[in-house]
């Protein structure tokens, strides 16, 4: 299984587009098509047949298809219960647990990938996170809103109040997004921690990749920005 | 009077089944090559009592272990002698986790147990008496070793897994780490890398309670015709309130008067509880050897896998193949969720192949014998992965999506 079969990408969007009007249908139908198309791209990244550690796993979606589909060794982090009883359920390998603590269990280089996708943002100290991440990994591929993006930028601007966004849907008083940075933000963090960036990507809320060029742009109309990092 | 349920009106005394009464196999062992003990005793030959349950395939490759608790035994379906059902009767049978139709499930008395297997009360056969504390202290590792020479015994090389919760989570520990070739999953439910500081002392209180009554004659009451039914009645109701939690005692007895309109200003059993807790101390009475008591929690108290490994937990679990499920629950203050997340980031800490489960419930630590919905789910899903990947059904299907080119 070299590549995902053409006729059935497991995580792509499906054809039709989501309503033009706000609302709670709405907002959540975008959110749900974002993931699954960045998940898409992930699998994408992801070598067949290697060993792959999923921090934040959710429901084990993600994981179930690397698992199945690229024929991967995995294992998952996920710090509610509950997504961590799906993803046993499905017959995943998954142990409840918190990104900002327990990472520091794993030893270095245990596995091919590690990845951390639209969790950064929610963990309390994300360059232990990344560090962490590339030590456990040969490679790490991390997604997050990208707080850069210029609907964000204008919010802020010529209404005065915290952005919300498809992409960051909550109010500030409930988002479990404690530290959000924008695309040029994490590229300055992965160069203090002397990561290096082996692949970025800026995609549009649907999670497709727009091929969006240079990084002015990229931190400008990117609504989530995907790294591939490698340590050192 | 109402309350039949005080100790000292407790059912006529009798003797635990003999072997000779008891369903299921005994198979004696170690009669060519005794087992070495921890302690440093060689025992052999010893009996072994067991039960089987579903058919084992053709290459040997369904077998489950089942490992009981400190006073659980073989019978974990369909018991003899007895209107009770076995103990864990909701996880093994037929379209239950532990499918009798698929797998081919194992569970034997451990060693120094009073249901059939060599322990405290079976007869000594360099004296033709019961061994009484002539027996030796036993560890869980020697229970392990007993259980791997009746798999010889059975011809079965590997296990497919290896279950049991509590003092079964302790010998499922201990069987994985010491024979990871033998299994190829491993499930520790509410269990603990090690006995805590807390669980050794509520031990040492059973323990005191039954060398404290006369009865017990220095562990010699077998000969001298007699049974240390009031100590062994308080130990039992002692543990009994470590195996549940606050919140279900209260749901199941609150502060409710037993059969009467208003307390009695004396000390029979008044209140709900203090009956329910007379009855399982006078029930177990019944069915328990006070000496097999003293030498299982012994032997409990003495778990330390770390200890073993250089006092690195994680060092047990290094390359293991062994894929893992620990589950704990949430009311659990026995085998809290804490002690069951170190043996989890040992095993992360060894790269191993493990998930975690911890159960929401306020049953406590019984709560791995009542029905938990979602702990059956959950390991149903867990031990359907491990068949595919062992090879025991056929090809996996994908969750909810038929994966591309297959058609479901």
């Amino acid at each position: 299984m070299s590549a995902l079969p053409q006729d059935r990408p497991p995580h792509q969007a499906p054809a039709e587009t989501p309503p033009e009007t706000p609302g709670d249908a709405a907002e959540a139908y975008s959110r749900r098509t974002m993931i699954r198309a960045d998940l898409a791209l992930i699998v994408e990244m992801v070598e067949p047949g290697t060993r792959v550690l999923d921090v934040g796993c959710g429901t084990g979606e993600l994981l179930e298809c690397l698992v199945i589909d690229r024929g991967c060794v995995g294992r998952g982090i996920e710090l509610s219960q509950a997504g961590v009883n799906d993803s046993v359920r499905r017959g995943l390998s998954v142990v409840q647990g918190d990104a900002d603590t327990d990472l520091n269990d794993y030893p270095s280089d245990a596995f091919d990938y590690v990845i951390l996708s639209q969790t950064l943002q929610a963990t309390r100290a994300p360059g232990e996170v990344v560090a962490n991440l590339v030590r456990i990994g040969r490679r790490a591929i991390v997604s997050f809103p990208n707080f850069g993006h210029w609907r964000v930028r204008l919010d802020l601007l010529l209404q005065g109040r915290m952005p919300k966004s498809e992409a960051l849907p909550e109010a500030w008083y409930e988002t479990p997004n404690i530290h959000l940075c924008t695309i040029r933000d994490f590229l300055n963090l992965a160069d203090e921690l002397g990561v290096t960036v082996e692949r970025s990507l800026a995609l549009d809320q649907q999670g497709t990749d727009k091929g969006i060029a240079g990084l002015r742009r990229a931190n400008l109309f990117g609504q989530h920005g995907l790294f591939l990092l490698s340590g050192g | 009077m109402t309350d039949t349920t005080s100790v000292s009106e407790s059912a006529p005394d009798r003797a635990t089944p003999s072997r000779q009464e008891l369903a299921g196999q005994t198979v004696e062992l170690g009669r060519a090559r005794p087992l070495m003990l921890d302690c440093g005793v060689e025992l052999g030959p010893f009996t072994m009592a067991y039960r089987t349950y579903g058919e084992l395939n053709a290459d040997k490759s369904n077998a489950i272990l089942v490992c009981h608790a400190l006073t659980g035994d073989q019978h974990v379906v369909d018991p003899p002698h007895t209107e009770r059902s076995g103990w864990w009767e909701l996880m093994v049978g037929s379209g239950r986790p532990l499918d009798t139709d698929r797998y081919f499930v194992i569970c034997a008395n451990v060693l120094g147990g009073c249901m059939g297997t060599e322990g405290p009360k079976e007869i000594n056969p360099d004296t033709g008496e019961p061994w009484g504390l002539d027996f030796p202290v036993i560890t869980i590792a020697d229970m392990v070793r007993a259980q791997t020479l009746l798999l010889d015994h059975l011809g079965i090389d590997k296990l497919f897994c290896v279950i049991g919760g509590s003092m079964g989570a302790m010998q499922v520990l201990q069987f994985a780490t010491a024979y990871p070739e033998r299994t190829f999953a491993a499930v520790p439910i509410a269990g603990a890398g090690r006995h805590s500081a807390q669980n050794i002392a509520f031990h040492e209180v059973g323990r005191q309670a039954i060398m404290a009554d006369p009865d017990w004659c220095d562990g010699d009451y077998l000969r001298q015709g007699t049974k240390p039914r009031r100590g062994l009645a308080v130990a039992r109701m002692a543990a009994h309130v470590t195996y549940l939690s606050e919140a279900a005692l209260h749901r199941k007895f609150g502060r409710r008067l037993q059969d009467r309109k208003s307390v009695t200003y004396g000390f029979d059993a008044d209140f709900q509880v203090e009956s329910y807790l007379r009855h399982q101390g006078s029930s177990f009475v019944d069915r328990f050897d006070a000496n097999s008591y003293l030498y299982i929690t012994r032997a409990m108290d003495y778990f330390d896998l770390a200890a073993d490994h250089g006092g690195v937990l994680a060092r047990a679990f290094e390359d293991t193949p062994v894929r893992y499920c620990v589950v704990s629950f949430t009311s659990d203050w026995l085998f809290p969720t804490s002690e069951n997340r170190e043996v989890v980031h040992a095993l992360n800490a060894a790269a191993a192949d493990v998930s975690f489960v911890e159960v929401d419930t306020d049953k406590g630590h019984d709560a791995f014998l009542l029905d938990e919905p979602e702990f059956f789910s959950v390991l149903n899903g867990f031990l359907e992965g491990c068949a595919h990947l062992a090879g025991l059904v056929g090809e996996r299907r994908s969750n909810g999506q038929s994966a591309g080119g297959r058609v479901e």
